[in-house]
Parts: structure tokens; C-alpha cells; sequence
């Protein structure tokens, strides 16, 4: 028995070879959904399970699955393996060291909502993980584990894999499906949802590989196991991916409700130099940024208890700040990578990243002033509940949080200027017209 | 209409049917909420963000299942935290919104902010300055300041040809996909779309030519920024300069509503130029779209060639005269001819010419006749489309039958409302030799050989009726098919069904067989006399129908009758120009009278020319496919020394002592009322009328519908066919025209329409010339090949009639073997369905 439930490769040799995987159980799970339980029951045991959603909104997986339209056919599942949120690496690691017990996560989620297609939608960059993919999907079916008519059920899957393009967003549920569609890769209005109005139309689900991946565990052990692990509303292990200015970078595996000091200084072995901790990004670049007082270093990480710091859990991607990294810096950081990846489509986050951009280039290079700070975080307030989906939301997030709560770092960056208006024109005006 | 939702509006109650859009409610009541990238007739995307709002709703109460109240009684509403799009929303009943908020009016202004930041400020060259959204929203909500960094700005592409009509300035574009989404969800040309992402989106085409669509222009009206131009408009002229005149096109049977726009200008030596078309909103007829052919091909009316006096012929030469001159010669030629009169008028005249025209030859016992190649103008007169029939209102529950015709090509704006009523659930049967691009949105397809197109109707017919004659061998395979006898029968079930047909492969004799196949068809499924009901002409020019009206039918002996009338009077046509062998006839004719704005072959061959006036000079009416009868008005002033078709034939009756009325077009139109009993009552006041618009397009907020006119001068009045009357309507013989059957070496040669051909119009158009095609035909790739034919050959066309010309080989495989498809008026005189043999002369590696 591996400590493990969803990184269980880690004790468990060759686990992404099919023969191991079947023999410590591989498949059970989907062979007794498929013969032995309906479609709702799955349903229900997920429900009771209490299994959220590890993408990063945390939503309850078994009710998204409950509001998928039956009255309109076909059902698609659609996994989201985009993983493309800095300091996010946890999909990467289960697909490549565990990626049957995903793929039977598929299969249980295309079971429980009557899907007979699902896809893999993965990061471009994944296309080494999607060639594996693809042979192991050709393994099982080979092995009668998908195909038509499994276990001599009236029930017929087949799993695709599709790569992305290199964007961002199409993490996004509505741009990925947007995006397996063919088209460009920008989000759709919601409502609808996916599971009224998904791919091609058609009610689809859109689960997280690391959600998927919880799922052959849950039906084997059932829901009151699973609710031993973790607390109450956020039951279930979580892998938090840590990165930054810690010893042990890395995935770790852990119930959710652990606290960012556990996590830190117990698995991650602390702080390089011994320094303390400045600050913390739960959810990679959009997060805000949490102040690493004591208190938060105690605060449980789980999708209840990080909002009370003025934050949010995303997709754990914990990354630890410490007190050698000026905020203006990290600011800079996540303010470019969202004006690389804003798709363009509303005007706020198309327009606001790329002014914010220019605004945290200026200030972090030291030619701006104070009033530029102050613009910097008007702009970001100007952006904050006017967009089309959520990327330009958390584009503003570590902006306004680093603003407020880091102020002597932005004061330090705008030290060298001491005019109090803000720059209205460049230092290089064309002068070319007169 | 399903339920009503009420709801409040800033203070204002106001009821509209469940679905509506919370934006297209305020702008019921006269509430403007601004927008940038929703647009009354797209699919709403929420992208601009610029017409946020505050949304309250009623606060339910789960536990007792009531609405909860405020002490006063009145419900309790609940306003949402974040400002949402009003573009998307939905209204449902109790919902508050309010609209101009200090908070909205920050969001707009934001959202401004936003915009302006990558916008180039460049208004004052700017040709959408002075009918800009932006430049309006940003004088009405935006900051007055920039917080932006000029030099931190994009500097991007300029002058982008996207094809040959429309340019793209990069910089000023708000990426708010209006024209992408017009591209693909409204005429299904999806060849622009965004490239790259976030502040590198930008609009490019993938099509071959660039921009590939014939309707292109219109992205430019309801483009909200200057990014889209015209470029017979690109800085030609402030928009504040111009004056407007209601227009009705003249390019094909839709009759597209039009504004005419005409500035004075130095540069022309003070002349009345026109610098544009654009099109006027008349939901019942064009909604607020127009073809690149009618945008576009206008400069023709005000080219230096146009003919500015009278020519009459002297020793073997045309030399100009004096008005009285003509037309005293003319008066005396008529007098001497003594009833040898035949008169030729085409499609392209208005009813009062051709009702003058009809006048004056029977007066003097002459004989009239249409220069077309269409017939059952008579048909339409009789099951035509019923009054109140609207292409908008037709969905679920109406068949539209399409006979006979490439509707893109030959009448653009009919394909888009057909393929609108089809998207919204009205089934569609398209019947075509070959295929076309209105079969994407078809339910059934039928697929006749050509020369087959009456024998294909007449087999639906059939497939109804107890008794199955004989019919002819071209269509029994269709015939077994299945497929023939489940369109019939979706025809025949439907609630409303029209039939539409055209000109593909069509002769005089096979288009009036066709047409009396078509009224059978609809006779005999009860789809007369009701509005959404009917027949349609897709005639080759935008009179036909009042051509027919007037009591011009075409001559089955066109060339024969010509050669033996002792007077030719031909307005509006080039039959010489058009067929050598009319040509020949016209040599052989008496005496010839041609009025024209051009010096055309016809004319060269005349003995009197007069100048006639362009529709632009002139008021008049044309009545349309649908039989709407429509009034156009004078834009600038006439060309001296010319005069309107009407006034032309009343001159020449007034010195042979006839009452004809020449001085108005009003007055006779009042005679065309009195004498002819399908126009009784019709006058000019009755035609300026206007009714109630949806969407309201107006200019003082062009940010909602575009740049389209508003139709302020008049939508026209649509007659009543005498099935509507409760005439009955006799099923007529339909008598298919034999197979044609080619000789060994031989093709069948059919007719086809193009839109871009070489007819007056567009030729005279240079914006339009490199569009045109080199005179071509087109085959199949098998038969191509089994005669040694490949693209680009120059090959040798000879027509049975013994015309021959130098035609390019193009290969074509949505064509049926064996068949030679020849454009019309593209160089080649083809009347109709013959047969032709091709010989090589000359092959290009292209």
C-alpha cells in the first residue's frame, strides 16, 4: 500500500507501465463502475466524497457533473492538462509517473455523465507526455479497458489526446474548448457553462488532471475514506507544487488543510541562508500576495481558510518569497507574463496589461515616480471587474496586493524620482514634427 | 412573439418579449447604452465591455418561496456588486437596471481610457471622423485627459489592403470583431479573423484573393472605429461635407435601399460629385446591407463619356443636334412609319419610362418589347409574393424553393436573406445543375442536368399528385430518387413557401417554362396570395418586373423583328453590343432610335441618340423581385442638356399631338396609377412613407447600428398579386423545352450569371476592374481532360449561332460533364442554353 494516493509512482516502481499498474489494482475501479454501478451512483459517490475541483476554482466535482443537460447528446469529458499557471507542475508529474490511474479518472468522469468521447487537452509544450499518451491509450484499448462495449457493457469510450498551441488561457475551460474546436483560443462568455453549452455545443465536462486522477481511489475506498483525508469542506490530498526560495522545491502530496509553515519548513526544509520568508503566492502568478506574518504561516491551506488572507488556494502552486526579492520585482514578473498572455479579446485585460506592463517596467527600472505607483495601481483597479473571464482578473491581483501590502518596496523603486506628477510624456518624444 | 418580461430602465417600466437583450430594451424607450462591439444583428460576445451596467434583481426568498418587499411594498431589489455587460444579458421580469449611474459612467469611462491607449488619435484625417462611436462615446463619456504615454503606443500597419476594396489601419482598430463575426455568422465568407493574441490581435484575411466576399463593404459601415475603409472613400472627404439622397440601386431585382452622398467640391470645378454609396435601412427589403457590386459600381453615372446631346445621323455620321432637331426628325420617321414601331426598353429603365415609352408605340400602333432573357414577369404578376412578405420574418415553418439560379451571384442581398431565414430554421430546397454556395444551408438539393429546369419542377409537382404523367428522360433519374419527392413534400407541407428563380442555364423559352412550372407548383400546394408566399423573379436587371408591368414582354424573335421594323427605338439597351446577330438585324432595321448615357455599339449603329439622365439625376421607381415598388430621388443635378427616359418619349408624343405626361415623375406615376390596375392607388407620397424600423439605426448614435442611413424618404409599397385579390390562377401547360443534344465534338454551352461582369456598370467602375475575370468558360476537370484541356488554355469558342470568340479555359469541379458554362456578359454572346464546340489555341502554363 503506497502513502500515496495520487503520486503513488513514487513508491510504486514502473507504475506507468500498464501490466504494473493493473496489477495494484489498475482499472477496478472503472470495471466495477462500468458493471456494477449506474452512471448516477458514481455521481453520488463523488458528491459524497466531497472531491473539489484542483484546478483552482475548487468547485464540488460531483455536482458539475450533476449539471450536465440530459436532454442533449452526446456528453464529452474534456481533461484539462494545460498546466500553464508559473509554478504549477503537478499535472506533469501525474501524467508522466502515473498516467493510467488519470486516464481510469477519465474514464470514471466519461462513465458517471455518459460520455463516449473524452479528450485530453494538453500544453503544447506536453508533447512528449502526448505521444506516451496516445500509446498508452492504444495499450488500453488493446487490453479491452476502452473501446466499444467495455467489460460486455452496453457503455463504449474512446479517449484523444489534443495539444494546445502554447497559450495561457487556454487553460481557460471556454478557450480550451474554443481551442480543441480548432478555433482561436479565446474564451466564451459564460453563462453557459460547459455542461449546458460545452464543446461544439454539446454538455461537456471540464475537469483538472489532478481532479480526474482522485477519482479511481474514491470509487475503489469510497467517500467515507476519502473524507478522512484533509478537512471537512476541502476534503482529499492536494499536491502542492512549492517553488521559490525554498531548499526543497517540488510536488508534495498532502492533505489539504496543511499549513504554509508545514509545507515550507517541514517538507519543503525552509528558507535557503536561513531568511525569512516575505511572502507567499498560493496560487502561482495569480495570486495576491500573502504577507508571511506568523499568523499566515499557520493559516491551513485549503479553499476556505487562504481567502481569509485576501487570497485564494487556485491550484496550490505555492511560491515562497523571501526578504532578498524586492515585490516590485515579482510585480514586474507577473505583470509581463499576463500582457504576454492576455488573449485579446476584451478590452480591459487587453489593453490594461499592456498599459500596466509599461507602467512596472518603468517603475522596477527605477524612471518612474511615485505617482506612476499610484497610476500603476489605478490602472489595475480600472481592470479588476470588467473582464470577460478570469485571467484578466488575476492580472491585477499581485499588482493591488503588492501596491497595498509591500508599499516601502514600490516607495524604494520610485525613490530616484522625485517629481510628483506622474511621467506624461517620454523621455524620448519624437521630435520629428516639430 | 413569446412572453412579455417587465422591467425598469432607469426609472422608466417598460415590457418586452422574453430573450430581448438588455441593451436593445433601453434602446426601445430611447435609452442609449453605448456599445462598441454588440451590434443589433450579431450574435452578442461581450468583448468591448463597454456597455456595462448596474443589474438589480428581485430578492427571492427560499424559505417562504415569495419575493421579499421593502416597507413601502415595493419589491426589494438587490444590485450585484461588479457592473455587468448589458450586451449579454438577458432581461428577466423585475430587473432593475440603471443605466447612467455615477459608477456606470466610471466604467465607460475606464473602459475609454482603455481604448484610447492604443488608439492613434488621428481624427482629424481620419475618414470616420464626424461619424465615429469612439470619437462620440469619448466626447460623451470619456476622460478628457491622457494618462497614457505617447511614445509607449504601438505603431502599427497603416494601410493593410486586406482585398481590393477595403483597407485595414491597425492602429486604429478596437479588435472588437464586428466585421469577423458579420464575415461569418451574416453572408457565412469567413475569410478575415484575429491573428496573434492580446495587444498583437490584429484583423487578417486568409482568402486568395485577399478579402474574398461580395459584401465586404459593409464591414466598413458598421466598423465603429476608422480600422475599415472604403477605398473609393479613403480620404476623400469629410463626412460633415455631405449632403444625402435617398437612392434605391439599380444593379439587380433586390432593390436595395440606398443614400446617395454628394459634396460640391473644387476639384471637380465646382461640380455635384458623388463620393459614396451607402445603404439606407429598409428592414422589408435589404435590412441595412448592400453588395460591393451596388457600393461600388456608381462612377459609371458620372463618367466623362456620358453622351450630352442629341446625335443624329448625317451623311453616314452622327453629329450632335439641337434637342428640337431630334426630335422633330424622330416625330416625322414615327409619323411615316405609320404603326412600324417596335420599342425596346430594358430592366434598367424605372416604370415611368417604360410606362411613356408603352404610350407613345401604342399610340402609334407600334409594338413593345423586353430586352431580357427572363421570362414569367406575367407569372409574378399573378402568384408573385403576396403583400407584406418579408425575408426577415420567414424561419420555421416556410420553405424557400431557389430554381435555376446562383443567388450569390446574381442578387447577393436575396442569398443573404435566404441564408438567414435558413439559419433561423426556414427550410431550403435548392434545384441547380451545379452546384452553388446556397447549398451549404439547404435541406434538400436536386440536381437536374441543364435545359432540365421545368422538367425538375414539374417532377415535384408530380411527386404530389395521384396521377404521374410522363415525364421527360432528363429527370427520371431525379425522378426515382427519393430525394425529389421529400423536397416536394417538404414544399408542400410547409405553412409559407416562396420559390425563387433565376437566370442558370436560362433561356426566353425554358425561363417561361420554368416559370409556369413554378406557379403550378405553387397553385397546386395552396402558396399564393398570402404574404411569404409566392414567386419570385431573380431578374437579370432591377426593372424587369415593372418592365412587365408596364406591358413590355419579351419577343420570342428578338433579332427577326428587329430586322424587319421600319423604326428601332431602343432606351437602355445594347442588344448590338451584346449579340453580333442583333447587330447584323439592326443593320437591316429602318430607321434607329436609341436614348442612352453612353455612346454604346447600339447607339453607334442609331440615326437619332439622345442623351438620357443616370438614376442619380432623377427621380423615378423600379419595382423589385418582391413587386415593391420603390421611389428614388435626384442626387445631383442632371448632366446638361440630357434628359430623364420619361421625359424623352413624352417630348416626341407632345409633337405628335399625344397627351403624355414628361414634365414630373410624380404625375406619371398618377397616370401609371390610374391606367394600371395592379399600380391603382400607388403614388409617390404613398412610397416616401415610412413605418417603424427594428433595429434603430439613426445617425446620431452610429455606435449601435453603423453607418447605414436611416430610411427617412421612404420603404416603399408592395403590390398585390391577383391571387391576393382572390383572382384565380389557372394552372398553365408546361411545355419543357426538347433536350438539346450536342454533335460529336460538341458541348452544351448553358449561361450563367457573374456578379463582376462586363456589363455598363461595372466596366466603367475602375475600382472594380481587377474583380472582372477575362472572358472564360469554365469545365469539368474529366471533360477538360478528355478534350486536352488544362487551366489557363486559350481556346477557340464557336456558339451554333456561328459567334465565335477567344475565351480562357478554366476548370471547374462542381460542373457536370460536358457542359461549357459561360458567363454572361463577360465577352461572349450567349443568349441562352446552345450547343458550341471549343478548339485549342493556345496553351498556358499558368
Amino acid at each position: 500500500m503506497s502513502a500515496y494516493i495520487l503520486l503513488r509512482h513514487r513508491d510504486i516502481p514502473d507504475l506507468n507501465q500498464l501490466d504494473v499498474y493493473l496489477k495494484n489494482e489498475g482499472f477496478a475501479a472503472f470495471r466495477k463502475a462500468v458493471t456494477t454501478l449506474s452512471p448516477d451512483e458514481v455521481t453520488d459517490i463523488v458528491k459524497a466524497s466531497g472531491l473539489r475541483g484542483r484546478g483552482g476554482a475548487g468547485f464540488p466535482t460531483g455536482m458539475k457533473w450533476s449539471f450536465m443537460d440530459k436532454n442533449n447528446w452526446p456528453h464529452f469529458v474534456t481533461a484539462n492538462a494545460d498546466e500553464s499557471e508559473p509554478g504549477t507542475f503537478k499535472d506533469r508529474e501525474i501524467m508522466e509517473g502515473n498516467p493510467f490511474q488519470f486516464l481510469e479518472g477519465v474514464a470514471l468522469a466519461a462513465y458517471a455523465v455518459q460520455a463516449n468521447t473524452a479528450y485530453v487537452y494538453l500544453r503544447g509544450e506536453f508533447w512528449q507526455i502526448a505521444e506516451q499518451m496516445d500509446r498508452q491509450i492504444a495499450e488500453l484499448e488493446d487490453a479491452g479497458l476502452l473501446g466499444d462495449r467495455l467489460f460486455g457493457k452496453n457503455y463504449s469510450l474512446r479517449i484523444y489526446t489534443h495539444l494546445g498551441a502554447g497559450a495561457y488561457i487556454c487553460g481557460e475551460e471556454t478557450a480550451m474548448l474554443e481551442s480543441l474546436e480548432g478555433k482561436l483560443g479565446q474564451p466564451r462568455l459564460r453563462p453557459p457553462f460547459p455542461p449546458s453549452f460545452g464543446l461544439y455545443g454539446k454538455p461537456t465536462v471540464v475537469n483538472n488532471v489532478e481532479t480526474l486522477t482522485n477519482l479511481p481511489l474514491i470509487l475503489q475506498n469510497g467517500a467515507g475514506w476519502y473524507r478522512k483525508i484533509g478537512t471537512e469542506r476541502s476534503p482529499g490530498p492536494k499536491i502542492f507544487c512549492l517553488s521559490g526560495r525554498v531548499n526543497r522545491p517540488g510536488n508534495y502530496e498532502l492533505p489539504l488543510g496543511t499549513t504554509f509553515r508545514q509545507l515550507i519548513f517541514e517538507h519543503g526544509g525552509g528558507i535557503p541562508g536561513d531568511r525569512q520568508v516575505k511572502a507567499i503566492m498560493a496560487a502561482g502568478a495569480s495570486s495576491a500576495l500573502i504577507v508571511a506574518t506568523e499568523e499566515a504561516l499557520d493559516t491551513p491551506m485549503d479553499y476556505e481558510s487562504v481567502p481569509k488572507l485576501g487570497a485564494q488556494l487556485g491550484s496550490a502552486s505555492v511560491i515562497v518569497i523571501d526578504d532578498t526579492v524586492n515585490i516590485d520585482w515579482v510585480v514586474n514578473k507577473t505583470v509581463r507574463f499576463f500582457n504576454h498572455e492576455s488573449c485579446g479579446k476584451c478590452t480591459p485585460c487587453r489593453e490594461g496589461t499592456y498599459w500596466m506592463r509599461h507602467l512596472i517596467d518603468r517603475i522596477h527600472a527605477g524612471g518612474a515616480s511615485w505617482q506612476d505607483v499610484l497610476l500603476l495601481k489605478d490602472v489595475a483597479a480600472q481592470i479588476q471587474g470588467k473582464c470577460l473571464c478570469a485571467l484578466g482578473e488575476f492580472s491585477v491581483e499581485a499588482v493591488l496586493s503588492g501596491i497595498e501590502r509591500f508599499e516601502a518596496d514600490f516607495r524604494e523603486a520610485a525613490r530616484d524620482r522625485q517629481a510628483e506628477q506622474p511621467l506624461l510624456v517620454g523621455a524620448g518624444l519624437r521630435s520629428d514634427n516639430g | 412573439m413569446g412572453k412579455l418580461v417587465r422591467l425598469t430602465i432607469d426609472g422608466i417600466e417598460i415590457e418586452v418579449p422574453v430573450g430581448t437583450l438588455v441593451v436593445d430594451a433601453a434602446k426601445k424607450i430611447g435609452i442609449d447604452i453605448p456599445v462598441f462591439c454588440y451590434h443589433p444583428k450579431l450574435e452578442p460576445v461581450g468583448m468591448c465591455r463597454m456597455c456595462l451596467v448596474e443589474v438589480g434583481r428581485p430578492v427571492f426568498n427560499r424559505e417562504t418561496g415569495q419575493f421579499e418587499l421593502e416597507p413601502d411594498g415595493s419589491p426589494k431589489i438587490q444590485f450585484a456588486p461588479k457592473l455587468e455587460t448589458s450586451c449579454t444579458l438577458p432581461v428577466s421580469e423585475g430587473m432593475v437596471i440603471r443605466g447612467y449611474t455615477e459608477k456606470v459612467q466610471e466604467g465607460r469611462k475606464d473602459i475609454l481610457e482603455f481604448l484610447l491607449t492604443s488608439h492613434p488619435l488621428d481624427c482629424p484625417i481620419c475618414d470616420k471622423g464626424g461619424e465615429c462611436p469612439l470619437q462620440n462615446l469619448t466626447i460623451a463619456f470619456g476622460p478628457g485627459k491622457s494618462r497614457f504615454i505617447y511614445d509607449e503606443k504601438q505603431l502599427l500597419g497603416k494601410h493593410i489592403p486586406l482585398g481590393n476594396l477595403i483597407l485595414l489601419d491597425q492602429e486604429r482598430c478596437i479588435q472588437c470583431a464586428r466585421c469577423i463575426r458579420f464575415q461569418d455568422e451574416i453572408v457565412d465568407d469567413p475569410v478575415i479573423e484575429f491573428s496573434q493574441r492580446g495587444r498583437a490581435l490584429q484583423i487578417v484575411t486568409f482568402s486568395e484573393p485577399g478579402f474574398d466576399s461580395y459584401f465586404s463593404g459593409n464591414t466598413t459601415d458598421i466598423c465603429p472605429v476608422g480600422a475599415l475603409t472604403t477605398r473609393d472613400f479613403r480620404f476623400q472627404a469629410r463626412p460633415w461635407e455631405l449632403k444625402a439622397a435617398a437612392s434605391i440601386c439599380q444593379q439587380c431585382p433586390v432593390g436595395c435601399n440606398l443614400t446617395v452622398n454628394i459634396r460640391r467640391e473644387d476639384k471637380s470645378g465646382g461640380a455635384f460629385v458623388v463620393k459614396r454609396l451607402l445603404p439606407r435601412q429598409n428592414e422589408q427589403v435589404n435590412e441595412i446591407w448592400i453588395c460591393d457590386k451596388g457600393r461600388f459600381a456608381y462612377t459609371y453615372a458620372g463618367h466623362d463619356d456620358r453622351l450630352n446631346q442629341p446625335l443624329v445621323r448625317k451623311n453616314g455620321e452622327l453629329v450632335p443636334a439641337s434637342w428640337d432637331e431630334a426630335i422633330d426628325l424622330v416625330a416625322e420617321r414615327l409619323s411615316a412609319a405609320q404603326g412600324g414601331l417596335l420599342t425596346i426598353g430594358s430592366g434598367r429603365l424605372a416604370n415611368e419610362d417604360l410606362f411613356n415609352l408603352r404610350q407613345l408605340t401604342t399610340r402609334l400602333g407600334g409594338k413593345t418589347a423586353l430586352y431580357t432573357h427572363m421570362a414569367g414577369g406575367d407569372l409574378t404578376a399573378q402568384v408573385g409574393v403576396g403583400q407584406g412578405t418579408n425575408f426577415s420574418d420567414m424561419g420555421p415553418g416556410t420553405t424557400i424553393l431557389v430554381v435555376a439560379c446562383d443567388l450569390e451571384e446574381e442578387a447577393p442581398i436575396y442569398f443573404l436573406r435566404v441564408k438567414q431565414a435558413a439559419d433561423r430554421g426556414a427550410k431550403l430546397i435548392v434545384v441547380n445543375p451545379r452546384r452553388t454556395k446556397l447549398e451549404r444551408y439547404a435541406a434538400h438539393v436536386l440536381r437536374y442536368p441543364y435545359g432540365a429546369e421545368a422538367a425538375a419542377i414539374l417532377a415535384m409537382v408530380n411527386a404530389l399528385s395521384a396521377k404521374k404523367p410522363d415525364l421527360p428522360e432528363a429527370v427520371r433519374d431525379l425522378n426515382r430518387s427519393g430525394q425529389l419527392e421529400a423536397a416536394a413534400k417538404a414544399f408542400a407541407g410547409a405553412e409559407n413557401a416562396v420559390i425563387l428563380f433565376g437566370g442558370e442555364g436560362a433561356g426566353l423559352e425554358s425561363s417561361h417554362a420554368l416559370a409556369q412550372g413554378c406557379t403550378n407548383l405553387l397553385v397546386a400546394t395552396d402558396h399564393t396570395g398570402r404574404p411569404n408566399n409566392g414567386l419570385i423573379g431573380v431578374w437579370e436587371r432591377a426593372n424587369n418586373q415593372g418592365a412587365w408591368d408596364m406591358g413590355f414582354l419579351p419577343s420570342s424573335d428578338l433579332s427577326g423583328e428587329i430586322g424587319n421594323a421600319p423604326v428601332v427605338y431602343i432606351a437602355a439597351a445594347d442588344p448590338a453590343g451584346d449579340q453580333p446577330a442583333l447587330a447584323d438585324a439592326l443593320n437591316s432595321a429602318g430607321f434607329v432610335i436609341v436614348q442612352e448615357l453612353y455612346l454604346t455599339v447600339t447607339a453607334g449603329q442609331a440615326d437619332v441618340v439622345f442623351p438620357a439622365q443616370s438614376f442619380i439625376e432623377r427621380s423615378g421607381t423600379y419595382t423589385n423581385g418582391e413587386r415593391r415598388v420603390q421611389r428614388f430621388y435626384p442626387a445631383v443635378p442632371e448632366l446638361q442638356q440630357t434628359m430623364a427616359d420619361f421625359a424623352i418619349p413624352a417630348r416626341i408624343g407632345a409633337k405628335l399631338g399625344f397627351d403624355l405626361e414628361g414634365s414630373l415623375a410624380n404625375r406619371v406615376m398618377d397616370r401609371i396609377a390610374a391606367q394600371v390596375p395592379d399600380y391603382a392607388g400607388v403614388s409617390y407620397l404613398e412610397l416616401a412613407e415610412v413605418t417603424g424600423q427594428w433595429p434603430i439605426v439613426h445617425r446620431d448614435d452610429l455606435f449601435y447600428g453603423g453607418t447605414s442611413y436611416e430610411n427617412t424618404r421612404g420603404l416603399g409599397v408592395q403590390l398585390q398579386p391577383a391571387a391576393q385579390r382572390g383572382e384565380q390562377t389557372p394552372l398553365g401547360w408546361v411545355k419543357p423545352v426538347e433536350a438539346l443534344q450536342p454533335a460529336e465534338g460538341q458541348l452544351l454551352a448553358a449561361p450563367t450569371t457573374r456578379l463582376y461582369d462586363r456589363g455598363l456598370t461595372v466596366r466603367l467602375t475602375t475600382l472594380l476592374h481587377p474583380l472582372i475575370p477575362d472572358p472564360y468558360v469554365a469545365l469539368n476537370p474529366a471533360t477538360a481532360a478528355s478534350l486536352g484541356f488544362i487551366e489557363g488554355t486559350i481556346a477557340r469558342l464557336s456558339l451554333a449561332d456561328g459567334a465565335a470568340v477567344e475565351v480562357q479555359v478554366r476548370l471547374d469541379e462542381s460542373l457536370p460533364e460536358n457542359i461549357l458554362l459561360v458567363p454572361r456578359s463577360m465577352g461572349v454572346p450567349i443568349a441562352g442554353l446552345t450547343t458550341a464546340s471549343l478548339d485549342v489555341v493556345e496553351r498556358t502554363y499558368a
